[in-house]
């Protein structure tokens, strides 16, 4: 069965609330203490993001079952400014450069999938899965 | 992570716990080196120590469990801040081998060929301080009795300087096999330069004509370097300078056009700001010591002077240049 839980991301308390609720979940579905550290920076990255650009945004974990793989997917929607250059934040050293962390391209690095949908003055929307090995 | 790594790890460190050997730390770094070639983040390199560790010590405290559970958290920014090194690494291979087609097609666009004519012994070095220059010269020689040569400088280096002097090699190309004064040349380029630069890119160029027949010099110059005359008679240098502003600042500017005599044994250096305004770590150097060093060398072919002067500049800078260096030496045989 799909479990779904969410945390609501206004303060940057809710980050670290978000970051409990990814480790708890990756760890009940047996992922590793190296795994579960770098679910656990995607999620604390991606809500960061949110509190930091969109000020209010929620994250989303879901288990998931597909074709006999066990994963977790990480949801993260704002309705922040959205993004107006998509292909930049892709590219590595631009959010690194300004000091902003690990930034889009490492969230696509600790994760196994990467999906970002934006759109200018509506939001963004950013998908993450990592299967279990 | 495959568990022979894993396996392979413990008994080096378990050697190196029994008996603190040199030997144990070189065979250690000896394997991490598959790690790297592996690309096996840190966090990965301390998760496999950990689980080393608990397997070699048995009683080992729960603290020092949480420990490295803590640092493999923090690792994973170094692991991320790791690969996007590589990335970036590979990324700047991918715009050298860019770079280096470009160069080609630099070397090929804007190819200076020295002309071999009766009379007059030319000799050119051009050396650029990145790789792709903002110095152009370029040599019009229609067969007859006259040689136009012109140097030019675009103000800023590197690749923008380069494609603007492309534009300027077309501006000069649309002059060929006909008979213009080094002012209307001038002013011919500058229209050009005019429309399709913007205003931030400034270009100066020294145009001069050479005639073989009555051995006059006639030269324009759109805020360049003056030039240096050499005269046998008098063992003096003359500068060549002519009012008129940079190309490409106003369309329709009249630039002034000046003549000198060439005797025998006379010659002319045209060069840019790379050599005039070579330095080295405390000083600029100064207008007498090139005059100087044109002097000593005044004997030589035009091409051995011009080499001389980029060797000895070159030399007090050691070898890293500020800035394109070209000179050209025009000598009445």
């Amino acid at each position: 069965m799909e479990h779904r839980s969410s945390v609501d991301i206004y303060t940057e308390w809710d980050i670290v609330a978000a970051r409990q609720l990814g480790r708890n979940e990756a760890k009940k579905s047996g992922f590793g203490t190296v795994d579960q550290a770098r679910i656990t920076t995607a999620i604390s990255e991606l809500a960061r993001n949110i509190y930091l650009y969109a000020e209010e945004g929620k994250i989303e974990i879901t288990n998931v079952i597909e074709d006999g793989l066990i994963g977790i997917r990480i949801i993260a929607t704002d309705s922040g400014p959205g993004i107006p250059d998509v292909r930049r934040v892709m590219e590595d050293g631009f959010s690194t450069s300004g000091g902003l962390g690990a930034g889009i391209p490492g969230v696509k690095r600790l994760m196994d999938e990467f999906k970002i949908e934006t759109e200018l003055g509506v939001g963004t929307l950013v998908t993450a899965i990592k299967w279990l090995r | 992570m495959p568990q022979e790594v894993g396996k392979k790890y413990k008994e080096l460190l378990r050697q190196y716990i029994d008996r603190q050997n040199e030997k144990d730390l070189y065979f250690g770094q000896q394997f991490i080196r598959k790690f790297i070639e592996k690309n096996i983040p840190p966090e990965d390199v301390i998760s496999i120590h950990k689980t080393a560790l608990m397997e070699s010590v048995p009683d080992m405290p729960d603290s020092l469990n949480h420990s490295f559970d803590f640092l493999i958290e923090m690792m994973i920014h170094y692991g991320l801040a790791l690969r996007e090194h590589q990335s970036l690494i590979r990324k700047q291979e991918e715009l050298q081998m860019e770079m280096n087609v470009a160069l080609k097609v630099q070397d090929t666009l804007l190819k200076t060929e020295v002309p071999s004519v009766e009379g007059l012994d030319i000799g050119l070095v051009t050396e650029s301080a990145k790789q792709m220059s903002g110095d152009y010269v370029y040599f019009l020689c229609d067969g007859n009795d006259k040689i136009g040569v012109a140097v030019a400088d675009v103000m800023g280096k590197g690749i923008p300087a380069a494609l603007c002097m492309t534009m300027v090699k077309f501006g000069l190309d649309s002059l060929q096999n006909d008979n213009t004064s080094p002012q209307n040349a001038l002013a011919a380029v500058n229209r050009i330069v005019e429309k399709s630069v913007d205003d931030s890119m400034f270009i100066s160029m020294f145009y001069g004509k050479y005639n073989m027949q009555d051995f006059s010099f006639s030269y324009s110059s759109a805020g360049h370097e003056p030039a240096l005359l050499y005269k046998s008679s008098e063992n003096i240098f003359k500068e060549l300078g002519a009012k008129g502003l940079l190309l490409g600042v106003l369309p329709d500017f009249k630039y002034e056009e000046r003549t000198v005599q060439l005797e025998k044994g006379d010659f002319l250096v045209i060069m840019t700001d790379g050599v005039t305004e070579a330095r080295t770590e405390t000083d600029f150097i100064d207008e007498a010591y090139i005059q100087d060093l044109l002097e000593k060398a005044k004997g030589e072919c035009a091409q051995t002077i011009a080499e001389k002067i980029y060797e000895e500049l070159a030399s007090i800078q050691n070898y890293r240049l500020h800035d394109d260096f070209t000179i050209v030496v025009l000598k009445r045989d």
